[in-house]
Formats: structure tokens, sequence, C-alpha cells
């Protein structure tokens, strides 16, 4: 069952994308710790950990790619759960400065020894075993995400009101964060972190080794994501993203479905976020602003929702744009943005994947109808309609395709 | 004829100098009491001041001020007392009764008389009683006051003198409590005590509650009793007040949300267009205030108390086109895809913030209030200050015009046709289009003199609108969508709730509550407070 579910996912296309995503794992590493300095292969250890950074964004706009592009949740809160995620690991990699802090304490970490507080709050507790983090880093985002998700979907908030109350959920813990009495660090968040399971997090092999944790979790989760929207199940989710009520009339329980990809989801972002934090050294309450969560929207937005390929492509592409832009032309780099926001919505609906693969099929159809015409056997019917191709984006609602609709 | 003109000019001058010459014995017989400060240690000092003040005479005043400044010293030859003030390396003295100048002196030639802090007191109380009976009634005023706060039982007689005699109703009223508090620091008899209380326990503020806790604590008996009493019914009071401040603070802070969401419930109601770029309609209002203001204190400064009301016009105005402007641009091209409409809005707002902070920097910038906007004054035991006052009223007169826009003009009737059903309106001859466009204009515009009157409050900084954005949301999905009543509703609650939470949760903790009620009042009603009714099902 287990190679059925994978075979699934593994398709002609899907493996020529985990074939470059290797490659890539292995040679970004190899051509870091195995060339020379001055070697033109040569990838300077800082280009390392922009990609890794790079791969963690392409993680957390997967996440958001498998509940907006293929179930038609549109959160504007998956920040969140990439942050929690995030302070998890933070939390764990404190535990682990022991008395190297500025004040030396061998439990408490630097802030709280700042504050005055005498011992560790019991959420700390168990934070210095790797697995207990490590496994908090699923649990917490997956916990929070089925509490909101167990309410929101049972009760049928859809739409854009489901988009705003989880911006204002990510609100609310930006400003929880924030309080130093949370016992996270406040608004200084967690940092100066010294080890990760015994290795120095500032050394060039674990540097390498992050990039490479972080390209096999991509890899991981882009297979379990196409195994999900290429089974039955998936087909189930895209119906609700095209008809959601249709689908419950036809017998199917919405609300279960949608709860177990927002979970598996959000715990993605977790990942994500748990990866990101050792690379950049830093986690505070400035990752949980709806900004960010946003800005992840417009990535999947850009590499084509509904295109698993389409969402790690956006994020890597836009991040680049992003890091080029604010270093060389930093002024212009929100005007970009805004400017991608629009021309992305108006322009390119499908995104750039999506975009390519319709004038791909197009074309390909084009000749087989030529090819039928001429007398061949084959009907020039495009295969059964495969996720890649967001159908409500096409759809011409024959009634209030091109209206405004009041928001009732 | 010109006899009788002499006699009267005559007659004047007469009743002139009997007058001069009373005062002026009047002032003498007061000087040996004056120069007598010259004697003495503190306790004599004490006393001397005592019979100063016991003269009930006025012109002491300047004299014991000077001698609790500090600055009445005594002519070592022979011993007389002036109002000294340094003047190059020695003294100018003036006389303490008069007040005229009495030339100049060395250093050496005079003495400090000296004053200790239990010499103040005594000062400040004998002042307070003097001053009891100056013409002006603000002076009386602060005198009682000073009485109140001295607690000086040796002040009930003048007190007693000065109610007697006072005729404005307010300054008899704080003379009576600064009596009531005198006699309960007094030895004075139980009866006298009980009525002390009950003028305290009709005060109702803070001080009298400290005095009566005071009291409660070493009284006893009747006096006791009644004191705990009294206590208790201004405690009582107190809560009362204090829950009217926070509703007060509550409608403040609703009325500035009702501001910031009305706009967005035009635009979100009747298009169903989530307009992210919200907030940067109020940051560009609040900046066209400023840049009218810049342009009145640079050509006509006379003007600067109307620049709120020429600012109003044309903020609606820029917004409004600019609202047009996204619609006719963005928007239209989006319809039917709420989703898609709201990244294409988000861009739109990060490409407004940055051009504003690329135009005016991104530091605050300075947007001044007219004089009618600042100051406060005092309700009862509410302090309330005329910039919330105003805003709260603009809200209130906004709300009302949006109203009458929409029930009782021929675009408002198109409005609300178009947002009830929005085929029929077309088909009855309604240019929808142009209807949509107007109104996000509107929703805009409205956005635009919200930015004007928060700018007044709020820092004016390209950041200004995404502070609004989220709670505007929030507003707006509490109140119910394409109801401006459930917006009205929606923003008082949630401002009063807010601040009613803030004392116990701290504003931060408060906040989040607010947040977290709103997330869960979703779940229970999907569609707002007020919903519109309708049979509409999706697809």
């Amino acid at each position: 069952m287990m190679t059925s579910f994978l075979f699934r996912a593994l398709d002609a296309k899907a493996g020529v994308f985990v074939a470059i995503l290797l490659a890539v794992i292995v040679a970004v590493p190899a051509l870091n710790l195995l060339t020379p300095p001055d070697s033109p292969f040569h990838v300077p250890t800082y280009a390392v950990t922009l990609m890794g950074k790079y791969l963690t964004y392409a993680l957390l706009a997967l996440s958001v790619d498998l509940v907006w592009g293929f179930c038609g949740i549109l959160s504007l809160g998956h920040g969140a759960f990439f942050a929690l995620g995030g302070y998890a690991m933070g939390m764990y990699l404190m535990r682990q400065i022991g008395t190297r802090g500025v004040y030396g304490d061998p439990i408490l970490p630097d802030f709280m020894v700042f504050l005055n507080w005498n011992e560790l709050p019991w959420y700390w507790y168990g934070f210095d075993m790797a697995w207990f983090a490590f496994l908090l880093v699923l649990l917490v985002p997956g916990a929070l995400a089925f509490i909101f998700g167990w309410f929101a979907f049972r009760s049928r908030v859809t739409g854009v009101y489901l988009s705003i109350i989880t911006q204002a959920l990510t609100y609310a813990l930006l400003l929880a964060f924030f309080r130093n009495d949370m016992g996270f660090g406040g608004n200084n968040g967690l940092t100066d972190f010294k080890d990760i399971l015994g290795f120095d997090v500032q050394a060039n092999t674990t540097r390498a080794g992050l990039f490479a944790a972080s390209g096999l979790a991509l890899m991981i989760c882009f297979l379990i994501c196409r195994a999900i929207t290429r089974s039955k199940l998936g087909k189930v989710l895209v119906a609700v993203r095209d008809a959601e009520s249709r689908t419950r009339f036809l017998g199917y329980r919405v609300e279960n479905y949608k709860l177990f990809v927002w979970v598996i989801s959000a715990m993605m972002a977790g990942i994500a976020g748990s990866l990101y934090v050792p690379q950049v050294g830093i986690i505070n309450p400035g990752e949980f602003a709806p900004a960010n969560s946003i800005e992840a929207v417009i990535w999947v937005a850009v590499g084509g929702r509904g295109t698993l390929v389409g969402a790690v492509i956006g994020a890597v592409l836009v991040n680049f744009a992003k890091t080029w832009f604010t270093a060389a032309l930093p002024d212009v780099w929100l005007f970009a943005l805004g400017a991608l926001f629009v021309i992305v919505t108006l322009f390119l609906p499908k995104g750039i994947v999506g975009t390519i693969s319709q004038g791909w099929t197009a074309i390909r159809q084009r000749k087989l109808s030529a090819a039928y015409a001429d007398g061949s056997d084959e009907p020039p019917n495009l295969p059964p309609n495969s996720p890649a191709a967001p159908a409500n984006v096409t759809r011409a609602a024959p009634s209030s395709g091109a209206e405004p609709q009041p928001a009732e | 004829m010109s006899f009788l003109k002499s006699f009267l000019m005559f007659l004047c001058l007469m009743a002139g100098l009997v007058g001069t010459g009373a005062a002026q014995s009047d002032l003498e017989s007061l000087r040996p009491l004056v120069n007598a400060l010259a004697e003495g240690k503190y306790k004599e000092t004490q006393k001397q001041i005592g019979d100063l003040a016991a003269t009930g005479n006025p012109a002491v005043a300047p004299a014991l001020e000077a001698l609790g400044a500090g600055e009445l010293f005594f002519r070592k030859s022979d011993k007389q007392v002036f109002i000294a003030k340094k003047a190059g390396k020695g003294y100018a003295l003036s006389d303490p009764l008069t007040l005229e100048d009495a030339g100049e002196t060395g250093r050496r030639a005079v003495t400090k008389i000296k004053v200790n802090n239990n010499l103040r007191r005594v000062i400040r109380s004998a002042l307070g009683s003097l001053t009891l009976l100056a013409p002006d009634p603000k002076v009386r005023m602060a005198a009682a006051e000073a009485v109140f706060k001295a607690k000086d039982p040796e002040a009930i007689e003048s007190l007693e003198a000065a109610i007697a005699k006072e005729i404005d109703d307010d300054v008899r009223l704080v003379m009576e409590q600064a009596r009531a508090a005198a006699v309960l620091n007094s030895d004075g008899s139980d009866g006298d005590k009980l009525e002390a209380i009950e003028t305290l326990a009709s005060m109702g503020n803070r001080e009298a509650l400290s005095l009566l806790i005071g009291l409660r604590d070493s009284s006893e008996g009747e006096v006791q009793q009644a004191a705990t009493r009294a206590v208790n019914t201004i405690n009582k009071s107190l809560a009362l007040w204090d829950n009217a401040q926070n509703i007060w603070y509550g409608i403040s802070l609703g009325s500035v949300l009702l501001l910031a969401a009305i706009g967005l419930a035009i635009t979100f109601g009747v298009m169903g267009v989530i307009n992210m770029a919200h907030g940067e309609m109020v940051m560009i209002g609040a900046y066209v205030t400023f840049v009218v203001q810049e342009l009145i204190r640079s050509s006509a400064p006379g003007l600067f108390e109307y620049s709120l009301f020429i600012a109003l016009p044309l903020a609606f105005l820029v917004s409004g086109a600019i609202g047009v402007g996204i619609e006719r641009g963005v928007i239209r091209w989006l319809y039917g895809r709420p989703l898609e409409t709201l990244l294409a809005t988000w861009g739109i707002s990060l490409i407004l913030q940055q051009a504003v902070r690329s135009i005016f920097g991104p530091t605050n910038r300075e947007v001044g209030n007219p004089d009618w906007m600042s100051g406060a004054f005092e309700l009862g035991q509410l302090t309330i200050t005329y910039n919330r006052m105003w805003i709260v009223v603009f809200a209130i007169l906004v709300f009302a015009g949006l109203m009458l826009v929409l029930k009782k003009t021929s675009f408002g009737l198109f409005t609300r046709a178009v947002t009830q059903n929005r085929r029929m309106a077309a088909s009855m001859g309604i240019r929808t289009p142009w209807i949509d466009a107007m109104t996000f204009g509107l929703g805009s515009g409205i956005a635009g003199i919200a930015g004007v009157a928060l700018s007044q409050i709020d820092n004016v900084s390209p950041n200004l609108g995404q502070g609004y954005i989220i709670d505007s949301f929030m507003v707006v999905v509490f109140g119910g969508v394409g109801n401006l009543w459930g917006t009205l509703v929606g923003a008082m609650t949630l401002g009063v709730v807010n601040k009613f939470l803030e004392p116990y949760a701290g504003a931060v903790l408060g906040k989040i509550l607010v947040l977290v009620f709103i997330i869960l009042f979703i779940q229970k009603r999907p569609r707002g407070l007020f919903a519109l009714k309708g049979r509409a099902v999706e697809a």
C-alpha cells in the first residue's frame, strides 16, 4: 500500500522535479565543502544558508498551496504555523546553550535571568531533548490547526471570512508573543544559538547539513502532497474547492476533508519554520506578522496555485528577487512586490507554471485534433483533468462570473 | 455753579484722603507684627505667624508668602523686616506691607528669617485662611482648596467667617468641604464630625475617600461607623464613575474604529470586495491634512484654526479619486474572485505605502491640533479631552451623513438595489458598473476623511493604515456585512469591550481576547451580527 502510495506520487513530471531537487541537495553542500574557496565552483557558506532559507520558504509555500490551490482555503495565517514550528525549534536551541549564555545559568535562558525569573516555566520542560522538541514542531502547529479548523470548518466559515479570521489568528499570536511574560523572549525573541544536535550552528558543515535537511524535508513533503492530491482524497478536495455545497450534497463530509488537509498543511509549515530558525539564527514575534503570511500566498500565486512545483518555484523566484532588490534598489522592492501582486492576479491567474502547462496542453491538443482529423482513432480529449489545472480559475461561472458578488 | 463744582471736588478729595489714611494706619498697625518675625526661634515664629494670620488682613499675605519662599530678611542694624530679592552682589529690598521699593543693600547687612518644613505648612494654611477673604473668587477657591489639603484645625474659624460672607455657591461648597476636612482633623465633638463626614461623603472623589479611610482607621464608635458607611458609598460611586470612564474610553475607541471601518463596510457590503488598501486610504487622508497644514503655515497662518475643515473635502476627493482609479484599473477585472481581489489590493497597498514613503519620508509627520481640538474639560469625575470628544461627534456625523446618502438620495437607492440583487437592478436600468465605481470612490473617500480625524490622535506615518486594517475588518465582519447599523454596533461593542477588558487583562491581552472572541463569534454567526436576510446559496 505504501509503495502504491509513493508510486502514485512519482510520475514523470514529479520525477524530474525530485531529480533536480536531489541534485541540488547533493551539489550545493558538496561544492561548498569539497571545493577550495578560490575555485570558481565554490559556493560560499552564506549562499548555502541563503538557499537553505529559500528552501524552507518553498516548503511554506508548498503547505499554502496544498490548502489554497487544492482545497480553496485561502489562509492568511500560515505564517503562524511557520513561526510556531520555529519557536519550538528555537526553544530546543535555547536549552542547548546551557552555561554558555551571557549569564551562565545552566537551565534558564538569558532573557529569563534578565527578567528575574527563578525557574523554568512548565511549557519549557522537555525542550532539552531533541526528540521532544522535534515532535512538538509537528504537534503544536498541528494542534492549533486542528482546534481552529475543527471550529471553523464545522460552522462552515468559508471564503473571505475564513481568510480574515486566519489573519486575526496570526495577529493575535503576534501580539501575544510580543509580551514578555509569555516566556518566549518577548520582543527580542530567541537568538544567540550555539549547538544543534551537538554540532556548532555556525560551522560550515552544519550549515551544509541544514541545507540538505531543508531540501530533503521539501522533497518528502512534496511527495506527500503529490500523493495526497493525486489520490481519490485529492479529487474530493478539488471538488470541495470548486463546488463545496455540491460536494456536501453528494454525501461527502466536507469539513473532515478540509480539516485533514488543513492540519497536514500546518504541520508542514511548522517543519519549514523549524528548519528556518537554525539557519537564520533568530526567531522573533515579527514572524507572526500578517504581512508575512500574505507574502507566502503571493509566492504560490506567482508560481501557480494548484501546481505543487509552482509553489516551490514561486517561493524561490520571489525571494531571490527580494534578496537582489533589497540589496541593489531597496526603495524599489515594495513597488516591485506590490506590482507583482497586481500583475499576477490580473494577467497570470494561473501563475508561471500553470500558464506554461496550459500553453503546452493547448499545443498538444491542437496536434491531437489534427491527428484525429487525419484519421487517428484516438479521441482528442485531455487526459482526465489533473489537479494541476485549477478549475475554478478557468471555470466560466454561467450566471455570476464577471460580476461583483455582494459578500453575504 | 463753579462754587458747587469746587465744593464737590473738595468733598471727594476729603473722602479720598480719609480712605487712604485709614488704609495707611491699618498697615502701620500691622508693621510691629511683621517686624516681630525678626525675633526668636522657630517656635516663636510659629506664634508670630499665627498672630499675623489672626488679623485677617490680606495685606500680610505677601510677607507670609515671602517667608515661605525664604525671601523675607531683616536688617541687622534696625531689625526692620524686608522682602529681599537677589540683585547683583546684594539684595533688592522692598517693603513687606506696601511692597514699595526700599533700595538695595549688601549681602552682609541683612539676615534671612529661617523657616523649616513645619513652619512652611503653618504658613500655607495661614495664607489659605487669609486669602479666603480675597475679592477674587478664583483666589478664594484656591485658598479653600489649600486649606482642604492642609486640614488645619486652626483654619476652622476663618473658614466659618469666610463661609458666612461667601456669595459664590461653588466657592462656598469647596469651603464647606475644607471646613469638614479640618473638623475631622480637630478634636471637635462627635456631632460636628458626623456632619463633616456627610459633607465629605457627598464629595465622592478620591481625596475625600482617602480622608475618610484615614478617619475610619483612627476613630471609634459612632464616628467610625459613619466613616465606614461613607467610605462604602464613595467606593460605590467611584466604581460607577470608573465604569462611566471605561464606557467613554470605549465609545472613543469605538468611534475611531467606526471611522476606519465604515468605508470598508460600504465597499465590502456592496461589492463583496475585500479592499486591503483601505488602510492606505486612511493614511492618504492623514497626509492630505499634513499637506494642507504645511501650505497654511507657509502662506496663510491665520487659517490654521480652519485647516481641518479645508482638509476634509480635499481628503475626500483625493482618496475618493484614488479609489475610483483602483476600481476602474484593477478591481473591476477581478469581480467574482474575492480572494484574488484581496491579493491585488494588498499589492496596491504596498505600492501606495512605498509611494508615500518615497515622497514624504519614512518618519512621522507633525500634524498640529487646532486650539479647539486641544485641552480637556471635567464632567463629574471624568476628564474628557476635546480631540476625543470631537472625534466621537465627527464619527457620528459621518455615520449619519452616510445613512442619509444611502437612504435619501437616488444614488443611495441604486446602491442598495445593487447590493440586494445586482442582476435585477441591472435589468431595471441601473448602470451597475458606474454604481460600483462610485461606491468604491465613496468608501475610499470616507476612509480619507477618517484619516483627517485620525491624524489628530495618531502618528502620521506611512504605516498609519496598516494599524487599522485588521481592526476594521474585525468590525465589519463582526457587525455583519451590508448593514451600516451593524458596523456602528460592532465598532462600539468592540471598543467598549476592549476598554473594559484592559484594566483586568492589560491592553495587549485585552486585544488578544477580543480577537479570540471574534474568531469564536464568527463560528457561531458566520455572517456577523446583522446579516442580510435572503435566500442566496452558493454554488
